[in-house]
Parts: structure tokens; C-alpha cells; sequence
């Protein structure tokens, strides 16, 4: 039992938290933002210096070496700083992909140049009428000769609009919502045949929706085995759950502290506001839901690699469900205790509100994990 | 960082589980799965079980019988404890006035003490909360005048959980009316035999009769057994409750609660099938399970950072245990009363003295959920309520 960062991780900690401090002003952001891509080409060089693109790959891939617990550390500093750049869709979630299920001619062939900054990806797996459920793909991947043709449409692909290449996941067999049957493809995002829509997000980064028409890719784009990539989805997908709590509970942080240095220096009636009590215990509310999240990204973060699949799912679960609960009353809270100033754009706090928000809609709300996590039998057995 | 427990934590797990299994008196198990109220004898007879093992006093230093184990593993512990579930150890001795008498005490009154509180050779009632004195315990009016090598007691406290029980109580006393309020007060301990206290049971609204009101008369207390300095009482009430705190958040107790809540849930049936199976039910529990395990790794996270700690001082992150631990034992007092559904209307009484030897009105299980319900409001408002504990955050982690 041991909650403390060894040495390597806290100076990690300290060149990301550096970095992003001097780069990441209100109004840098805004300038990143503007960007067609919508991040920093620029900052993303840098990331790639740092170490930070490879960072759960294999040394002989060109990565770090590390884990869910450096993993974690970079997403909080992100959160922190409500870093724009595809990280997360990159890293996480296509490098996620492709070093848990390719093999290691693909590994080989594409994470060196994840790593050094030259290739992002995005992860096109959800549908327009999947929601969260992660077995429920449409999209086909039909056998021809060795290879595979793929039809059909992907939704809200973060930062899709941007990537480089894709992880598409499509059915190779079965019904749309059958477990088994589905494949996992790496497509060119130029490829002919692949339309995207980009467009920015309610939090200020990017996704797209995307057709798939009549794609012709080789046996070689399959990632892991062609007709049995969900689990290897679900794997992929906990460990971005676990990234995106750990983002989120360095935005909750954030946003509690600005409210708390807010209402200490607002002043009514004569006095600082939060000298009234109504509002310290609302904003001791915020704290224990940040603390709470906190707890719980951690847990996830532990749990993210288990490989007992039932006792990962159920912690990663109970992670989001968290995360989402606790964004609500941070969230709100937050802009409620700045009252109108909350309201603006001008402000920084209603970004971070903006940002939890969406994180809650991501891989599954706390409803979903709730329901999902209930179905399991839960964590704690009958007696 | 690596939250998984050690391959020797894990084997003390299994050791304290095993002694719970063997060691445990069944009827005393199937009160506490029940919720039954516990006797007088079955805490001594518990109390004395963990005695006899060398486990009764794990919190102490090892001179005074302490076991010398990390806080991690008096953690294990105490979840061991709650999950079998065995009765509580009495807190105000082993929790309470054990570790102010180890801190503040005289060698004297060490030496007198201790043992007798690991044995449960005296019980021990704590006199802090007073009619016009609870959330601001620091306006307590009773009075204790020095006469000679005495003090002389007068006044009443109340709330005293099982002073109808006890041998000996420890009180906070006014000994300085001039003096700013906190500067006034000192810590005594007074023996219950003593001529002129008289104690009147409460009864709360779940029927039972834990809670009573102690009256001094022109009590005749030794000077002797004043604790620490005169007029140094409210330090010593202020670490005594700081301590009382991480024990709180009863991790383990409202693990073992969830359990006997699923069990519960798979017997009752709504139309045909389990009420565990109804997707807005377990979809509750799910709720309450998740809000505890945040708990337990937070808890873990105090305790961690206990080690980094300079100060003997509590950290103020044990109120956010306090907070929620208790919130999530009403929810699932809430829950359980939800599970037995109309049978939780029939009172029955749930006394030794006056249990009757009739067979059960609902369910066997439905006749204790109501007054358990009920009684569980308490645990938001003893040990400082839930508001104090956000005052304390407020100002302690806060800064306001």
C-alpha cells in the first residue's frame, strides 16, 4: 500500500506541470484552439522531446517504458491545463490499440513514429446508434481474398478529423450487438472512400464523424484477431476510462481551487463572500467530490492493466460513475460560487466545467457504469 | 505507487480473519448480522476474548499492550472486526481516554487504568455534551471547585452512551469561570459510585436506552484524578476527538451492511422474481457500493499519509471520513429498511431484559430495520456533527 510517486514520476510530474504552466495561458489556449487541427503542432513536438507520446510503448519501440501510473500524472497536468492536443486519442486510446493487440511487425512499423511525434491516430469505434455500448457496431468489414472491405459509419471519433490513421472497428460476423464478430482495422485517413466531418467540441476540442465507404484494406490492417477484437476494444477503453479520470480530477482541482481563491477575494456587503458559511460548506461539498474522484482515478489507474477482465471492468466502472458524480458537484458548484463571472468565456472556470462535462458523455456516463456495475453483481459478494 | 496490500499484509488479513472465524461466540455473530442491541456481557465477554489474544488495545504503544502494528495493519484490522462482523470495541476506553491517559496521563493513573480498560475490568462512559453544550462544547458549564486535595462536581451532562453501565466516567469540567472559555476547562475522571451522581436513561427514538443524562451533585472527586494540567482540558478533548474521527468512516462495518443488504434483497420477492434482480434497486446498491469504495481508498490514503505526519494532530482530511462514512451508513440503513418493505411497520421489542419469546410478527429479519433506521440518524451528529466537520474543512484544509 503505497500512494507516493518514486523518483522518476515526480520529476515527470515536474517537467509536464513546467511545461504546460508556461505554455498553456487563457489566451494561448484560445490561440491553439484557432488552429485548423484545433491543438499546437508546436506543443506536440515538445510532448514528443519530453517522452510524454511514448509513454506506455516499449523502450524498442521508441517508448518509455511506463505505466497507468505515469499515464495518470500526464493526464493531470492535461486536465489541469485543459490541454487540447490528441493525446488521449493517440496515446491512450490508437497506441493503447495497437500495443495491446498488434503484432510486433505492426508494432514495429507505426509506434516509433507515434513516439516521436510524426503519426497521430484516432480510435473510430463508436456509431450513431451504439451510445455506450461498446459490442453494438454496424459498420462491416466484408472477407475479400485476403484482405477486408469495410462500409459504414463512425461517430464522434475524437479528434478523428485530424489523425493521421484510424483504428476502425468492424463486424466480420453475427448480429450487430453480438459479442463476438468483431474486427479491428487500421485505415488510412486519406484513403479513398473515407469521408470525415470534423467539427469542434462542446469543451473546445475536436472530433468527427465519419463514413466508411467501400474501404479495401489487407490482411495486414487487421489489429489482434479479425472477429474477436472486443475484448481487446474493452481493454483499450478502460485504460483511456482510467486516463480520462485522472484528466478529469486535475480539471476538478483546478476548478476548485479558483473557486475557493474566488470566494475569498470577492467581496459583498463589505465582506469576502466566502466568509459566509453557506458557501464554505458548499465549496467543502466540491472538495469531497474532488477527493472522492480522486480516490477512484487512482483505483483506476491501479486497475486499468488487471487482467481479470470481470474485476477490471467493475473497478473501471465505479471510477467513471465517480468521476461523473463528482464533476456534477464540482461543476456546478464551481459556476454557481462565481456566480455571474461563471457565466463568461472570459473566465477559466467555465472551461473546466465545460471540459467534465463532456468527459461524463465519454466511453459510458456514471448512469451507464452504474447500471453496468449493478449487473455485474457489484463489487462487495452476498453474504 | 502501488495500492495493492503486501504479500505480509495479506497473510495478517488472513490471520485476523481466521481468529474472527474461530474466535467470534456465534450467538454474538447473529446478533450483529441480525441487529440486535448487545448486552452488557457480550461486550465484556468480546473485549476479554481480544485481551486474551494480545489484540484488545492494537492503537496503544507496545509498553501498554499495544500490538506494534502499522496503521495499515490496525486498518486490516478493524475491517476484519466489522466484516465478521464481531461487536465493536467499547470506544471510550480502548479509543478515547486510552490514548489521552498514554499522551497527558500521570504515571499513576497509567499505571491504574490501562490494564483495567483492556480488560474491561472498569467501563468507561465519556462526559463531554451537556444540555447547553453540544456542537459548542466549549460553553460546558459543569463545575469543578477545587477543595483541599478535592475538586467538588456540580452540574449534568447528557448524551452518556451506556453510563447505566459504567464503573467510571471522564468529564470535561469547568475549573476556571474568568478565563477565556477554551482556557477554563479541565479533563477528570470521576468514579460513577461516587455519592451524588445520578443517572437517568434517554430513550431515542428507536426505543432503546444507549443514551442517558448524568447529574453531579456535589461530587467528592480525588485531585488526583485530575489528567494532564488544570484548565488544559479542551487540548486533551480536542485530541481524544481527533482520534475518534478516522475510526469512524466504518469502512468495514458498512461493507459487512451491504452484504446482509444483498442477501436480503435475494430472499424478499417483488411479484416474481427477487427484489435484487429490480434494475432500479440494485442500481441503488451499486450507487451506495461505489460512494464506499471512494471511502475505503480514501480512508488508505489517510492512513498513508499518516506515516509523512509530524504533528500528533489529526489530519483534517479525517472529517471528510467522518462525513461520508456516515452519510453512506444512513444510506444503507435507508436501504435495508427499504428491502423489508411493509414489515418494517411491527415493533417489537429488541431488550434482553424484555425480549419476548415469541416467534417474529414479519420476516425474521424485517423486525430490527425500522429502529435501526431510526437509530442511525445519530451517527451524522455524534463525534461532531457532519456541519462542525465542514467548519473544521473549512478552516483547516480551506483556509477561510
Amino acid at each position: 500500500m503505497d500512494f507516493d510517486l518514486s523518483e522518476e514520476q515526480r520529476l515527470l510530474k515536474d517537467s509536464v506541470e513546467r511545461l504546460l504552466k508556461d505554455r498553456y495561458g487563457f489566451e494561448a489556449r484560445k490561440r491553439y484552439m484557432s488552429d485548423p487541427s484545433g491543438f499546437s503542432r508546436e506543443l506536440w513536438k515538445q510532448y514528443a522531446e519530453l517522452g510524454l507520446l511514448g509513454l506506455p510503448f516499449d523502450e524498442r519501440h521508441g517508448g518509455f517504458g511506463g505505466g497507468p501510473t505515469e499515464m495518470m500524472i500526464v493526464m493531470e497536468a492535461f486536465g489541469q491545463a485543459l490541454a487540447l492536443e490528441p493525446f488521449l486519442a493517440t496515446v491512450a486510446l490508437g497506441g493503447g490499440a495497437l500495443r495491446l493487440g498488434a503484432s510486433e511487425a505492426q508494432k514495429s512499423a507505426l509506434l516509433p513514429k507515434v513516439a516521436d511525434g510524426s503519426l497521430t491516430l484516432a480510435f473510430a469505434h463508436t456509431e450513431p446508434q451504439s451510445r455506450y455500448d461498446l459490442a453494438d457496431v454496424a459498420t462491416t468489414a466484408r472477407k475479400d481474398g485476403a484482405g477486408y472491405v469495410l462500409d459504414g459509419k463512425k461517430s464522434v471519433v475524437l479528434h478523428g478529423d485530424s489523425a493521421d490513421k484510424l483504428l476502425v472497428s468492424a463486424r466480420v460476423s453475427g448480429a450487430q450487438r453480438d459479442r463476438a464478430g468483431i474486427g479491428l482495422f487500421l485505415v488510412d485517413a486519406k484513403a479513398e472512400g473515407v469521408s470525415r466531418r470534423g467539427y469542434p467540441t462542446n469543451d473546445g476540442l475536436r472530433a468527427a464523424e465519419i463514413s466508411l465507404a467501400n474501404i479495401r484494406v489487407g490482411a495486414d490492417a487487421a489489429i489482434g484477431d479479425p472477429g474477436a477484437a472486443l475484448p481487446l476494444i474493452e481493454q483499450v477503453v478502460d485504460g483511456a476510462i482510467a486516463a480520462l479520470a485522472a484528466e478529469a480530477v486535475g480539471a476538478m482541482t483546478a476548478m476548485h481551487e479558483v473557486t475557493v481563491e474566488y470566494v475569498r477575494t470577492r467581496k459583498q456587503f463589505g465582506v469576502p463572500i466566502g466568509s459566509f458559511q453557506v458557501l464554505q460548506h458548499r465549496a467543502v461539498d466540491m472538495l469531497i467530490a474532488v477527493e472522492e474522484a480522486r480516490s477512484m482515478a487512482m483505483l483506476a489507474t491501479m486497475m486499468a492493466e488487471e487482467p481479470n477482465a470481470a474485476e477490471r471492468q467493475k473497478a473501471i466502472s465505479a471510477a467513471k460513475a465517480q468521476i461523473g458524480r463528482s464533476a456534477r458537484v464540482v461543476g456546478q458548484g464551481a459556476i454557481q460560487l462565481h456566480g455571474g463571472n461563471g457565466m463568461t468565456m472570459e473566465y477559466k472556470v467555465g472551461h473546466y466545467f465545460k471540459r467534465v462535462t463532456m468527459i461524463d458523455k465519454m466511453f459510458g456516463d456514471a448512469d451507464h457504469h452504474l447500471a453496468l456495475l449493478a449487473r455485474s453483481g457489484g463489487l462487495i459478494a452476498a453474504s | 505507487m502501488d495500492l495493492r496490500f503486501t504479500k505480509e499484509e495479506n497473510a495478517f488479513r488472513e490471520e485476523a480473519r481466521e481468529f474472527m472465524r474461530t474466535a467470534l461466540p456465534e450467538p454474538m455473530r447473529r446478533k450483529m448480522v441480525e441487529g440486535h442491541h448487545l448486552s452488557k456481557d457480550d461486550f465484556i465477554q468480546w473485549q476479554r476474548i481480544l485481551n486474551k489474544k494480545g489484540w484488545a488495545v492494537p492503537n496503544w504503544p507496545v509498553e501498554w499492550g499495544g500490538t506494534g502494528w502499522s496503521p495499515v495493519q490496525q486498518y486490516i484490522f478493524l475491517e476484519e472486526m466489522q466484516l465478521a462482523p464481531a461487536p465493536p470495541p467499547l470506544p471510550f476506553g480502548v479509543q478515547m481516554l486510552g490514548p489521552v491517559l498514554i499522551a497527558f496521563g500521570s504515571e499513576a493513573q497509567k499505571k491504574r487504568f490501562l490494564p483495567r480498560i483492556a480488560n474491561i475490568d472498569d467501563w468507561w462512559c465519556q462526559g463531554f455534551s451537556e444540555p447547553g453544550a453540544g456542537s459548542d462544547l466549549a460553553s460546558l458549564k459543569t463545575s469543578a471547585k477545587r477543595e483541599g486535595d478535592h475538586y467538588i462536581v456540580n452540574g449534568q451532562k447528557t448524551w452518556t452512551t451506556l453510563a447505566q453501565y459504567a464503573d467510571w466516567i471522564f468529564c470535561l469540567v469547568r475549573t476556571d469561570t474568568g478565563a477565556k472559555r477554551q482556557e477554563g476547562i479541565s479533563f477528570l475522571l470521576i468514579d460513577m459510585k461516587s455519592p451524588g451522581i445520578t443517572v437517568r436513561p434517554i430513550q431515542t427514538i428507536d426505543g432503546g436506552r444507549e443514551v442517558n443524562e448524568v447529574f453531579f451533585d456535589d461530587v467528592k472527586v480525588p485531585a488526583e484524578n485530575l489528567v494532564g494540567q488544570e484548565n488544559k482540558g479542551w487540548d486533551y478533548a480536542k485530541f481524544l476527538l481527533g482520534n475518534e474521527r478516522t475510526g469512524i468512516a466504518r469502512v468495514g462495518a458498512s461493507k459487512e451492511r451491504i452484504r446482509r443488504l444483498k442477501e436480503l434483497a435475494a430472499l424478499e420477492r417483488v411479484g416474481d422474481r427477487p427484489l435484487i434482480e429490480d434494475e432500479r434497486f440494485r442500481t441503488k446498491i451499486a450507487t451506495v457500493e461505489v460512494e464506499l469504495k471512494a471511502l475505503e481508498m480514501t480512508q488508505l490514503r489517510v492512513i498513508a499519509a499518516e506515516r509523512q505526519r509530524k504533528s500528533n494532530r489529526p489530519d483534517p482530511a479525517s472529517s471528510i471520513l467522518k462525513i461520508r462514512g456516515s452519510e453512506i451508513q444512513q444510506t444503507i440503513s435507508e436501504l435495508l429498511l427499504e428491502v423489508v418493505g411493509p414489515y418494517a411497520l411491527p415493533s417489537e421489542p429488541d431488550h434482553d431484559e424484555d425480549r419476548w419469546n415469541e416467534p417474529p410478527i414479519g420476516r425474521e429479519w424485517a423486525g430490527t430495520a425500522a429502529p435501526t433506521y431510526f437509530n442511525t440518524r445519530k451517527v451524522s451528529i455524534y463525534g461532531g456533527s457532519n456541519e462542525i466537520q465542514k467548519n473544521i474543512i473549512a478552516k483547516a484544509i480551506l483556509g477561510f
